[in-house]
């Protein structure tokens, strides 16, 4: 087999109680790739051969080296694959403290040869865990659990770190406390992952590819934006189906309260203070917030009002239908969802290449945090 | 007026005797436990109760066929030999193979349930942690199991001092080399000699609570740490 350095490349097939897989997918070695799809579809599954934990017929290079190849009768055990593995539940070791914990894959790592481009303060200081360093992990709770699962991992020194619904078992509370260290974590650390998920909107908060798995099989593969913008796929029927896009952060408006941002294609004005001007954030319109218009409304209470094309109509189920818009006067911008019924289709003779007026009601923020401090060296 | 020194050499001698099977035991043990534990092997259940047998059997069957196993004609005679001997049986060695096999249960399965009871979890996180399988079972297994450790080895070492059946069986009533304390008891009951048996008999009612209340008051606290 050929093995990318730019690429992970996996291919399973097998029959595992029951249950068959059949899956092959090619993601870029940066980056989140969100592994997307109900229980039952083989997400986790494949995480675990990812991991070796599971050896099922097939293969996988990682960035450029082969760590299982049947063919070639290559495989790699799970203590030789260099990975961060997140279990669902934190998994501490409960006969070690906090900070044994933290480096005991660390100290193993460097044994075998690594390069210590994880410290363990950067770690320590980037999750919080000063104080918790020489607890037990009984006494921790949940969210705190889980960020030394993650310390845990990210000290392992992996090429490749996995993490399997890292956030499922946790309340709502603790999510939210570790939601901005997985986004921050994406951009301190140069190592890709491989997210194992079924909640869309943390897909959309954390992901920059995505694989769609169904019935253990790969539905798509693509870049986030993409894929969920394409109406040819189950995921584009959910009630929540969104559109996910980079915006860059503009002036903001003191007596109104609102700031500019630019998204390709267009510009957008949303409500507070998102951030410097300059810095990037990710934003989610979702299909159910877009309206549209041939005419550009002149008076109406809705804010962002944007030039588009459509690219595609495709319907839901009898009344409604999801059109694909490229944004911009041309339409050469990013691509969005719009939610309508079809006789508005009809009424208004809406049809594929036609410009029309995107407006959209409500646009929210699914990325805040940015910073510039890398917990990488070297 | 009774002697109180013929009380000594039995009690060393089972001392010694129940040391040196619980050493024997963990090594020999633990890597049955373990099997016993991770295996999915169908037929590792009949190999458990092979090594759960000395619990039901009488001690006298056991010890006789130890005894036909270590003696001249037997394959143990026959390792005897080799050294010079002409048998097991009725030696110190033969002895300290009897209670290795005779209290086998009583380490195996403690030790089994404990490396039962973490499940896979554990060895799969420290194989994700760059944890080779014998670095996994030193530095996460054994210190997870170590309570059933603990309660193997006391019960190990406690019910080899008081076996009975199978030293008489394959041991005899040597002093120095086979009379232990519960044979001791059994001979001074015999010749009337109330006395001795009975500070004996009252030292390991003593021994034996106190082991049970040191191994309960350990297991809790280790309990403690790594829960």
């Amino acid at each position: 087999m050929s093995a990318d350095p730019g690429a992970i490349a996996a291919r399973y097939a097998g029959t595992l109680g029951g249950f068959t897989l059949d899956a092959a997918f090619t993601v870029p070695m940066h980056g989140i790739t969100a592994l997307f799809g109900a229980s039952g579809s083989g997400k986790t599954t494949i995480l675990r051969a990812i991991a070796g934990l599971q050896r099922l017929p097939g293969s996988l290079s990682v960035g450029g080296e082969v760590w299982q190849d049947d063919a070639a009768g290559v495989f790699r055990r799970p203590h030789e694959r260099p990975v961060g593995y997140v279990f669902q539940e934190a998994s501490l070791f409960p006969h070690l403290s906090v900070r044994r914990n933290l480096v005991f894959g660390r100290d193993r790592a460097v044994a075998a040869g690594a390069a210590e481009d994880v410290r363990f303060d950067d770690v320590v200081e980037f999750l919080g865990l000063a104080k918790l360093l020489d607890r037990a992990p009984a006494r921790l709770s949940g969210g705190e659990r889980q960020r030394v699962a993650i310390g845990r991992a990210l000290l392992a020194q992996p090429k490749l770190l996995l993490m399997d619904e890292p956030l499922a078992a946790l309340d709502l509370a603790s999510k939210e406390d570790i939601l901005p260290y997985l986004e921050t974590l994406h951009e301190r650390l140069q190592v890709p992952a491989l997210y194992v998920s079924h909640d869309l909107a943390e897909v959309q908060r954390l992901a920059d590819t995505i694989v769609l798995l169904e019935h253990g099989k790969v539905l798509a593969t693509g870049p986030l934006a993409d894929v969920l913008t394409d109406v040819n796929l189950p995921s584009a029927r959910r009630p929540d189906a969104s559109a996910v896009l980079d915006a860059e952060v503009g002036a903001y408006d003191e007596r109104y309260g609102l700031t500019a941002v630019t998204v390709d294609g267009g510009a957008l004005l949303v409500p507070g203070r998102i951030g410097e001007p300059g810095a990037h954030r990710r934003i989610r319109i979702a299909a159910a917030d877009v309206s549209l218009a041939i005419e550009r409304p002149s008076r109406t209470t809705i804010t962002n009002v944007l030039p588009a094309r459509v690219v595609e109509l495709r319907p839901i189920d009898d009344a409604q239908m999801n059109v694909v818009l490229t944004l911009g006067e041309r339409g050469e911008g990013a691509r969005v969802l719009a939610r309508v019924t079809r006789r508005s289709v009809e009424l208004l003779g809406i049809a594929t290449g036609q410009a029309v007026f995107a407006q959209v009601k409500a646009v929210s923020m699914i990325r805040r945090k940015r910073t510039a401090v890398s917990i990488r060296r070297g | 007026m009774p002697h109180w020194v013929d009380l000594w050499p039995p009690i060393r001698l089972t001392l010694e005797l129940a040391s040196l099977t619980t050493i024997l035991l963990m090594v020999v043990g633990t890597p049955i436990a373990w099997w016993l534990a991770r295996s999915k092997a169908r037929w590792k259940e009949a190999v458990a109760a092979v090594v759960a047998l000395p619990l039901v059997l009488p001690p006298t069957v056991l010890g006789f066929y130890l005894l036909l196993f270590l003696g001249p004609q037997g394959p143990g005679g026959e390792v005897a030999s080799w050294f010079g001997l002409r048998t097991f049986a009725f030696t110190f060695s033969g002895l300290v193979f009897g209670s290795v096999l005779y209290s086998m249960p009583f380490v195996v399965q403690p030790i089994r349930n404990a490396f039962a009871a973490f499940g896979d979890r554990p060895l799969e996180v420290a194989a994700t942690l760059r944890a080779s399988p014998w670095d996994t079972f030193w530095s996460v297994a054994v210190p997870l199991a170590s309570p059933g450790f603990l309660t193997g080895a006391v019960l190990g070492f406690a019910h080899t001092v008081g076996e009975f059946g199978v030293v008489l069986m394959i041991g005899g009533n040597i002093p120095g080399r086979t009379r232990t304390l519960s044979v001791a008891i059994y001979d001074y009951v015999n010749t009337l000699h109330w006395t001795e048996a009975h500070v004996i008999a009252a030292g390991m009612v003593v021994f034996s609570f106190t082991v049970i209340l040191a191994m309960m008051l350990l297991e809790k606290r280790i309990g403690r740490s790594t829960r």
